[in-house]
């Protein structure tokens, strides 16, 4: 909560003079009746025509000085209100760029979008509503208050009992909705979860033939939603009737007694007249206020969901002093443990302990979920370790500067993408102030050069978001080139070649070796082709290495190694061929989905 | 795959379209509602005349009760006498009123209730019937639409419309009805004084449109604005783990705050406008209220029209709660706007044409009788039947269901101008094992989404059992076809209950015994809860190749004669495949299956290997044949390409 008001920065002078402008519009809002009474009493009564004029002058200057001020009010609580909006936004944003990957793993997509765009204009409202009205009502109330008891104090009395049983009615329907609320908002997510399934799962639901079993299903959880919207609402409907109780009480109250003390001579037929306005004046400034936190208390989800990526701690952090010199591309793992939660028991790398030389060529191969990537992760420092250490160029992977660590650590992910843009621009990720030449070069490394300069507009070409309009192998190749640009000391190849045929994998293999020989090259592969030429091969199994050695000597020692070869046997399995003849791009757009 | 990201700022703009789709949200509500709603105008009515008695009791009380009594007061002290005020008559005036308050607290608590009932059930309503059409839509509309986009209607786009229902449309009957009442006894009471509230009011009116036009026009650009803000968040929280192993995170901070501030400008200026609204409206009724205090003052020292001192004062209230109603009204214009902008969507969804199904042949058990002949029956027998009625004489036919496929020169395209499948031939005996190979694109997926019907073909025909499948009914196809997809998908709920999503009347030792045959018995029994793990999140909890073992161990379970498997073991390592393998070969035994493969072991032992290349079949024939022809499967096979 504290971390998000801290957000209003330059838009201070704004919320401060939001609420201000509003007082002014109420006190003389306030004034109007007061003025009317005057008109009545001093002027109509006693038919002076020239006093009614100087009371109208003031009303009028009243109503001017409140259409004004309500004005700048409502301009400056929209500035204040929609930037800070925009800096809790850019906040959030920021945040989210300082996490690990152990951070960005916590929170899905969908869901740090729904609260940089839905939450936070929950937020932007509430805000709003909060500096504007807010303020105004509460404020209404006490002028209101005050004016009656400068009007008659005798009747304010009866007017303080009215305001006391509303305000402890409007209260408790408050504090009752607000619960069912929040639990109505729970339900809420069961009916997104709902859609959500169906939505990206419709092709089995289709082919299932079980679009009548999800509308049950579906059915329930709308109804559900229901129930428990009707039992929050029908709470916050007593608000209305409250009111109305209170203000009809009071009206025949101020009759009886007032027409009492009017007769008596202790009070004008003008003051009747304004306590009727203010009283009506006080009531509605309550309901408003009910009505404020009836809304602020349904934005409470929204502050909690957001304070969650704000109170998040970035759990890598750059040390005080840091090193920005990597002496050579050597990696050495000294008794890692890793785990992805801390606190965890389940350890997906145990006591990894593995030396690499400077320029050296690391082949893996291991089952799904045996921990592969997480332990190349470790090396350009996208997790720490749970113990042990890391240490790349003979120095602690967290001693150096992160930025630095990573731009000689070069990863291509398993899970890449690409970005709306165009392929140099895209390129130019890994080195953004790369000429042409330099670009062409990395992309020839990567075998890519071959089909990019097949397209229409070369390095030119567009590419759509997500890489969506260039195949799987040709995505990869890109990733690697991008990956190239940086001229790294270490690259690391996570499964990123499985979309590209066996003959082209080669290729990209030899260049490697023929290009940058000095960069120590790990590669992951599945298919044993991709890694029988490297200089040493892991076999990694239940988050041990349980091999390492050449192809030939696994072949002899590790039965998981001899295994693999032997299923994959007899050709490189894969036909997955990643272009047609042309090299043009080819996508459907839909298959695969 | 390509997201078109439209949808997303249809901006909402005051527009005869605004009145026409707010129109057919009300139908819909009237639909459900119609007494219900009924009895809320009635309710809003005696309220609001409840309230408008109690505001002109003013008058009364100071004309006929007041006055008098000072009068009388004044007499007495002239005539020297001690006055004793009678009060009995104003006691029994407000007893009167006390009662018509009852009734008008009463109907306010009823309608401000039934309202919930009648605003939440249209909520719901809404989202049923969204959610019924949502299911029975074309695969095409999924494959167009961003799924962020089609969620967002649920909750989003119905939103609004709560505020709507709720709120706005109630308080709009409300302020119509004050309003005339208002104006009904504003011209009983006094004809000029009314000619000017009404002037002014008309004012209101004016600056009302002129400035929620204004306002209108930005919120459009603040949705347009959100849309493009939400776009670029989308796509790099997608790649953020790029973004970090690049250091790309200054350079893409950038870029957002570009966004974001054009974002912050478009939404002050909807604000501004929304917001000076309110007191430009409420003091134009100040105006109003203070020129008729003048006029009626002047107009009562001129003894004009024979006013007297109540019926001003009367007035004057009368007056605040005649332009009462036009400010609450554009309060409520903000809501309608964006209910317009909500509702205009959900119509989108709900106007979506469904998937059409003409066939009308059905998919029966059956058995022979004892002349050899085909009967349906009710249990269950291992033997299925295509149930062909014959419009021209009303003869029925059964022709026993064996799981023959073929294709006849098939064409297809996504779009008609576009055609990615060429003269597509295949024929599929009961019982054969069929592999597609080939490249990314080459169509492999797309045919088997044509036996389905996910899509319909351009050109050709595809016979089951010599029957064209647009004959069958969709339903009945897809039950004979079991389907394990190359991207899986879990739902919320047990692992029993996802593997029983494919036959739902499957025991629970029918799961156990599909989990066994798909090799997913042995890491389901180590699960903490074994078949009774709830799975989250799509089965977030599950490795890539867990899920993949469910979901075959799902298609098991319904028995199909028919199986398509999409490259359903290619997350899956090496050495869990051959566990997989083994289920698989169990599971194909018997039937005709349609494998499209990425990995040798899949595909050597197929009946038939097809070869796709760009949309056409290049090569087919045996594992063995195909190497004999030394062709594209020999080349692929062996991994030994021709230089470019």
């Amino acid at each position: 909560m504290k971390k998000i008001l801290a957000q209003i920065k330059q838009y201070k002078k704004d919320t401060f003079l939001t609420p201000f402008y509003a007082m002014l519009e109420v006190v003389m809002e306030v004034m109007l009746p007061f003025i009317t009474a005057k008109i009545i009493d001093e002027g109509i009564n006693k038919s002076d025509l020239k006093t009614v004029g100087i009371y109208g002058g003031a009303m009028l200057g009243a109503a001017v000085v409140s259409l004004i001020a309500g004005m700048m009010s409502g301009i400056h609580g929209a500035r204040a209100s929609t930037g800070f909006a925009c800096n809790l936004r850019e906040e959030i944003y920021r945040k989210i760029q300082t996490f690990s990957f152990a951070n960005i793993d916590k929170f899905s997509t969908a869901g740090l979008v729904t609260r940089m765009t839905t939450d936070v204009t929950n937020i932007q409202n509430a805000f709003q509503m909060c500096i504007r009205i807010a303020v105004r009502a509460p404020f209404m109330l006490i002028s209101s208050l005050v004016m009656c008891f400068i009007v008659s104090p005798k009747m304010s009395s009866l007017f303080l009992i009215a305001l006391l049983f509303l305000a402890v009615a409007l209260g408790s329907v408050v504090a009752f909705a607000m619960k069912t609320f929040s639990a109505a908002f729970q339900k809420y997510d069961e009916l997104n979860a709902s859609v959500q399934e169906n939505v990206s799962a419709i092709r089995v639901v289709k082919a299932y033939v079980r679009e009548d079993y999800e509308k049950k299903k579906f059915r329930k959880a709308s109804g559900n939603l229901y129930n428990m919207f009707v039992k929050a609402e029908s709470i916050v409907a007593l608000n209305n009737p409250f009111m109305m109780l209170v203000s009809y009480s009071a009206i025949i109250a101020i009759s009886w007694f007032g027409a009492h003390m009017v007769v008596g001579g202790s009070l004008t037929t003008g003051e009747l007249t304004s306590l009727f306005s203010y009283i009506f004046s006080a009531f509605i400034s309550l309901m408003i206020l009910s009505f404020v936190f009836v809304m602020i208390s349904m934005s409470t989800a929204s502050i909690k969901r957001i304070s969650e990526v704000l109170d998040e701690e970035p759990d890598l952090a750059d040390k005080a002093e840091t090193i920005k010199e990597m002496k050579d591309g050597s990696i050495d793992f000294e008794h890692v443990d890793f785990a992805y939660f801390k606190g965890e028991n389940k350890e997906v790398l145990h006591d990894i302990d593995l030396h690499i030389r400077s320029g050296e060529t690391i082949g893996i191969i291991g089952p799904t979920g045996s921990g592969k990537t997480s332990l190349v992760n470790l090396i350009s420092r996208l997790y720490d370790v749970t113990s042990g250490a890391v240490k790349v160029g003979g120095v602690d992977v967290r001693d150096y500067d992160m930025e630095f660590l990573r731009d000689n650590v070069s990863v291509v992910l398993q899970k890449n993408v690409l970005f709306s843009g165009t392929i140099i621009e895209n390129l130019r990720w890994g080195n953004e102030n790369a000429t042409e030449e330099e670009c062409i070069e990395a992309c020839k490394s990567a075998c890519a050069d071959e089909f990019i300069e097949r397209m229409p507009d070369m390095y030119n070409s567009h590419i759509e978001r997500g890489g969506a309009n260039v195949s799987g192998g040709q995505k990869q190749r890109l990733c690697i080139a991008r990956a190239l640009m940086k001229s790294p000391k270490v690259l690391i190849l996570d499964d990123s070649t499985s979309a590209v045929d066996t003959a082209t994998d080669a290729k990209i293999k030899q260049a490697f070796a023929e290009r940058i020989p000095g960069t120590t090259k790990i590669i992951i592969a599945q298919r044993i082709s991709s890694v029988e030429k490297a200089d040493r091969i892991l076999v990694i199994e239940e988050g041990r290495i349980t091999g390492i050695g050449t192809h030939e000597e696994l072949l002899k020692t590790s039965e998981t190694y001899a295994d693999i070869y032997n299923s994959q046997a007899g050709g490189g399995g894969d036909f997955d061929r990643p272009e047609n003849a042309q090299g043009k791009a080819v996508s459907t757009g839909k298959e695969g989905e | 795959m390509p997201r078109p990201d439209k949808a997303i700022s249809r901006p909402p703009k005051m527009s005869k379209d605004t009145f026409k789709v707010l129109g057919r949200v009300i139908k819909f509500m009237f639909r459900d509602y119609k007494i219900h709603f009924f009895i809320v105008v009635v309710c809003i009515i005696v309220q609001a005349v409840a309230t408008l008695v109690g505001m002109t009791y003013m008058k009364t009380l100071i004309d006929d009760y007041i006055s008098p009594m000072l009068k009388a007061k004044e007499a007495a002290a002239e005539a020297g006498k001690a006055y004793i005020a009678d009060y009995s008559s104003l006691a029994a005036s407000l007893g009167k009123l006390a009662a018509l308050y009852v009734v008008g607290l009463v109907c306010s608590y009823a309608y401000n209730r039934i309202m919930v009932n009648v605003g939440q059930g249209t909520l719901r309503n809404f989202r049923n019937e969204l959610f019924d059409n949502m299911e029975s839509l074309p695969i095409k509309y999924f494959d167009t639409h961003a799924h962020g986009d089609i969620m967002s209607v649920y909750t989003n786009d119905v939103d609004t419309l709560r505020q709507f229902i709720g709120q706005s449309i109630p308080q709009l009957i409300n302020s119509i009805v004050s309003f005339v009442s208002t104006l009904t006894a504003m011209i009983v009471l006094n004809i000029p004084l009314t000619l000017l509230s009404i002037f002014m009011a008309f004012v209101m009116m004016v600056t009302t449109k002129n400035i929620s036009m204004k306002s209108g026009k930005f919120f459009g650009a603040q949705q347009k604005d959100l849309g493009e803000v939400n776009g670029f968040i989308e796509e790099m929280l997608d790649g953020q783990k790029v973004v970090k192993v690049f250091c790309h995170e200054e350079k893409a901070k950038e870029d957002f705050s570009k966004l974001n501030d054009r974002l912050r400008d478009s939404a002050f200026n909807a604000n501004k406008f929304a917001n000076i609204l309110m007191p430009i409206n409420a003091n134009i009724g100040n105006l109003s209220y203070v020129l008729s205090a003048l006029v009626g003052a002047f107009m009562l020292i001129k003894g004009w029209g024979g006013v007297e001192l109540g019926t001003i004062a009367t007035f004057l209230s009368l007056n605040k709660s005649f332009t009462m109603p036009i400010t609450q009204i554009s309060q409520q214009m903000t809501f309608v706007i964006m209910a317009s902008a909500g509702a205009g969507r959900v119509m989108d969804l709900l106007d979506q044409t469904p998937e059409k199904d003409e066939g009308y042949v059905e998919f029966v058990n059956a058995k022979f009788d004892s002349n050899g002949d085909l009967r349906e029956c009710a249990e269950r027998t291992g033997t299925w039947a295509w149930k062909h009625p014959h419009k021209e004489d009303g003869n029925v036919t059964y022709t026993q269901m064996k799981g023959e496929i073929v294709f006849d020169g098939v064409d297809f395209g996504y779009n008609d101008d576009k055609i990615v499948l060429h003269d597509v031939k295949l024929f599929a005996k009961p019982g054969q094992k069929i592999a597609f190979v080939g490249s990314t694109g080459a169509g492999k997926t797309t045919i088997t989404n044509l036996i389905n019907r996910f899509y319909d073909i351009q050109d050709g025909k595809i016979r089951y059992d010599g029957i064209n499948i647009t004959k069958i009914k969709k339903p009945a196809l897809r039950k004979t076809l079991g389907i394990v997809l190359q991207d899986t998908h879990l739902f919320t709920g047990t692992v029993m209950d996802n593997i029983r999503y494919g036959n739902l009347d499957a025991t629970d030792e029918e799961c156990i015994a599909a989990a066994k045959l798909a090799n997913a018995s042995g890491f389901i029994e180590k699960l903490e809860h074994g078949y009774d793990t709830v799975l989250k999140g799509d089965g977030g909890n599950l490795s890539q190749g867990q899920r993949q073992l469910l979901a075959i161990a799902r298609a098991a379970v319904g028995d199909p004669p028919v199986l398509i498997l999409d490259e359903a073991t290619s997350s899956i390592d090496t050495r869990t495949e051959k566990l997989v393998q083994a289920g698989m070969d169990a599971l194909m035994n018997g039937r005709t299956t349609f494998v499209i493969a990425h990995r040798l072991s899949t595909v050597k032992n197929s009946d038939c290997i097809m070869v796709l290349e760009q949309g056409r079949i290049i090569e087919r024939g045996t594992h063995d044949e195909l190497l004999e022809k030394k062709g594209k499967y020999f080349q692929l096979y062996t991994g030994s390409f021709a230089e470019n």
